[in-house]
């Protein structure tokens, strides 16, 4: 049975051309990029390369991106750099639909004596501008922004959130861990102090991240130890993982049109597919500023964690925002943010595209998935009548 | 996902029973659409009084269809009395088990049963109106169903209560509540057993079992679930501990750490046994 892969916002596959990359560095060039021998100084070149590709990709100098060990900790140092670096400022504003890798590091703080203002969104997912501005204190050392939802793949914006913390003389960060490769970017001619983002959800491997720490910024580094990537990310540097990184990085450079042509085309024909064929169906997430390989729909009286099982026999993988996936009892957190009603949000499916998948593919669901709803409907106490 | 019986999956993809009966002699409804869950159950009996005919309706995960489809064939043939007899823990027994977070499934069919058979006999069965305080708002759960919880399932955690019955499992408000309730009902228990002999311990076997209790007893179970837990220090029945992992920022980990950690100390090592949580490192920012 073909595996139909839409949850690459989960993960995504290592592109075989990545992975050729990585192989000569696990049992040929296996030096430790730190020795004095020229065996391992040589595959310092090759991270200077990776280092070179990432910052490509998003448009900074090489020098300020730090390679760490996934996403998570990328936003964990920018947030705790931060505030160790401002100790006279107590206040953190971060909204109430980023990923947990801030949204728990935040409310961990807030046990530590910090405050936070959470902000709110509105039904597609979007941010008052409003209510962020006036959020920020005298005491606010830091504005912690997620560029894209990773659930809806509504688009916030980063660039204006972050002119906005200038002005204000506030630290700004922003998990980019959905948007890079998905969306062109330019760091540089933004105000944006640190951007988070990860290898796996761009065909690197899992287990490999960068932060993107703007020349400058105050920075307190999280794991201390050596003098690795200039003694602001200690440890031996995971070679193969980085080098597949700054390969994945080229690619997507090279694909970023395609990511917003090709695949939004394929996205936009899933969402239609669906939309029209299913009633008392729903789109979660903002209609157009969204990233151009998520669609989040909700099904009405039918359970998210049912349809996906019915969909996994049929060899077709997506992520639900239901309860009933995670061991939680609620629905998304995103989705309760966005006032989305719990006939819909447990019934929610993310459909996540990436430029390996196919037309056929997209069809093969829009067929199939038509009678996996009505099947769960025909079991459902609220379709009576 | 979710690590599902063969059974389960069997009853998940191929449910028996569903439907309506439109002539039902009992209806049972529990959950809503705001829960997540919600079974409708029908019961048709023949002349004798037997239960005939079951059905259900179910909106929910695959546990909690693969619940209504086995209950359904549970009961078939049984008098009203004698399926009254059924627990959640049958119905998860029938079924080859359920994981333990979906556990309430298996609740969940128990209660549409009394409901249907209450409704039969004419007993309103509004239990949350009816039947004791309402703990959880978040999902409607009174105290007399944690109580019946822990009695039939053997609870002993807060975590497990909300595995069972939902309680506890939106917003957390209820969560100190529902360990008031737990320790209660474990109270009462413990009150029924005979006392275990006190024994004198000195300092170092104290330490000593202190230690074996949390590397045996504790941790794998924390560390199952992502946490961990260090022995920092013992002073007299003074046991400072420090939470790891995931149990840094669990919102229950001070009701983990009182019911979990203290409760066992004191079962196995010393009734009079203080644990106090010390932060190891603290963080200079």
């Amino acid at each position: 049975m073909h595996t139909v892969y839409l949850d690459n916002n989960a993960t995504t596959r290592v592109d075989p051309l990545v992975f050729e990359e990585m192989r000569p560095f696990f049992c040929d060039r296996y030096g430790n990029p730190s020795s004095m021998h020229s065996f391992g100084g040589e595959v310092g070149k090759d991270l200077k390369t990776a280092r070179e590709r990432v910052a490509a990709l998003i448009g900074c100098d090489p020098s300020e991106v730090i390679m760490t060990s996934c996403g998570t900790e990328s936003d964990n140092t920018a947030l705790r750099s931060a505030l160790e670096s401002q100790p006279e400022k107590r206040h953190l504003i971060t909204t109430k639909v980023e990923h947990p890798a801030v949204l728990n590091l935040a409310k961990h703080l807030v046990k530590k004596g910090y405050h936070l203002t959470l902000l709110g969104v509105d039904q597609d997912g979007a941010l008052d501008m409003d209510e962020l501005r006036d959020a920020i204190r005298d005491d606010t050392a830091l504005i912690s922004v997620m560029w894209a939802n990773n659930e809806t793949g509504t688009i916030f914006p980063v660039e204006e959130i972050a002119e906005l913390a200038k002005s204000r003389g506030v630290l700004f960060h922003t998990d980019a861990v959905q948007t890079v490769g998905k969306l062109p970017m330019n760091i540089a001619k933004t105000s944006v102090d640190f951007l988070a983002l990860s290898g796996h959800k761009l065909h690197a491997p899992k287990g490999i991240g960068a932060l993107y720490v703007r020349k400058g910024t105050p920075f307190r580094p999280f794991i201390i130890g050596g003098h690795q990537e200039r003694s602001r990310r200690a440890g031996t540097e995971p070679v193969p993982s980085i080098v597949g990184l700054g390969k994945a990085c080229e690619i997507a450079l090279e694909n970023i049109h395609h990511e917003n042509t090709t695949v939004r085309a394929l996205r936009d024909r899933l969402e239609k597919g669906i939309l029209s064929s299913i009633s008392d169906s729903r789109l979660n997430g903002h209609p157009t500023d969204r990233l151009p390989n998520t669609v989040n729909i909700s099904f009405k009286f039918v359970e998210g964690e049912a349809i996906l099982l019915l969909m996994n026999e049929l060899g077709m993988c997506a992520s639900s925002g239901s309860a009933c996936t995670s061991g939680s009892l609620e629905p998304s957190h995103v989705l309760r943010a966005m006032g989305v009603p719990f006939t819909f949000a447990h019934g929610s499916i993310r459909f996540s595209l990436s430029r390996f998948n196919t037309r056929e593919e997209i069809d093969f669901v829009i067929e199939k998935l038509p009678p996996i709803i009505a099947r769960l409907r025909s079991i459902s106490p609220y379709m009576e009548g | 996902m979710w690590d599902y019986t063969d059974k389960v999956k069997d009853h998940f993809m191929n449910p028996r029973n569903v439907g309506k009966i439109d002539d039902a002699d009992a209806v049972g409804e529990v959950g809503s659409l705001a829960c997540g869950d919600a079974l409708k159950l029908y019961l048709k009996l023949d002349k004798d009084g037997l239960i005939e005919k079951a059905t259900f309706q179910t909106f929910g995960c695959g546990s909690a269809i693969a619940s209504s489809s086995a209950l359904t064939e549970m009961v078939k043939g049984k008098t009203l009395d004698e399926a009254l007899k059924i627990t959640n823990k049958d119905i998860a027994d029938f079924l080859g088990g359920l994981p333990k977070e979906k556990m309430h499934c298996s609740v969940m069919g128990r209660e549409a049963l009394e409901a249907a058979i209450n409704s039969y006999r004419g007993i309103k069965s509004d239990i949350h109106e009816l039947e004791g305080e309402l703990v959880c708002e978040c999902f409607g759960v009174t105290d007399t169903q944690i109580r019946r919880a822990i009695h039939e399932n053997n609870i002993g955690t807060v975590e497990d209560v909300t595995n069972f019955t939902k309680a506890g499992g939106g917003c957390g408000r209820c969560l100190e509540r529902i360990d008031e309730i737990l320790k209660e009902e474990l109270g009462a228990k413990q009150a029924k057993a005979p006392a275990a002999p006190s024994k004198v311990l000195t300092n170092l076997q104290r330490i000593s079992l202190i230690k074996k209790v949390i590397d045996e007893e504790l941790r794998p179970a924390l560390q199952a679930d992502g946490g961990d837990l260090e022995l920092l220090d013992v002073e007299g029945k003074k046991v400072l501990v420090s939470l790891r992992g995931a149990c840094t920022n669990c919102p229950s980990a001070q009701i983990t750490l009182k019911d979990v950690v203290q409760g066992k100390l004191r079962e196995l090592v010393d009734p009079e046994i203080e644990v106090v949580e010390e932060v190891k490192c603290t963080l200079s920012i």
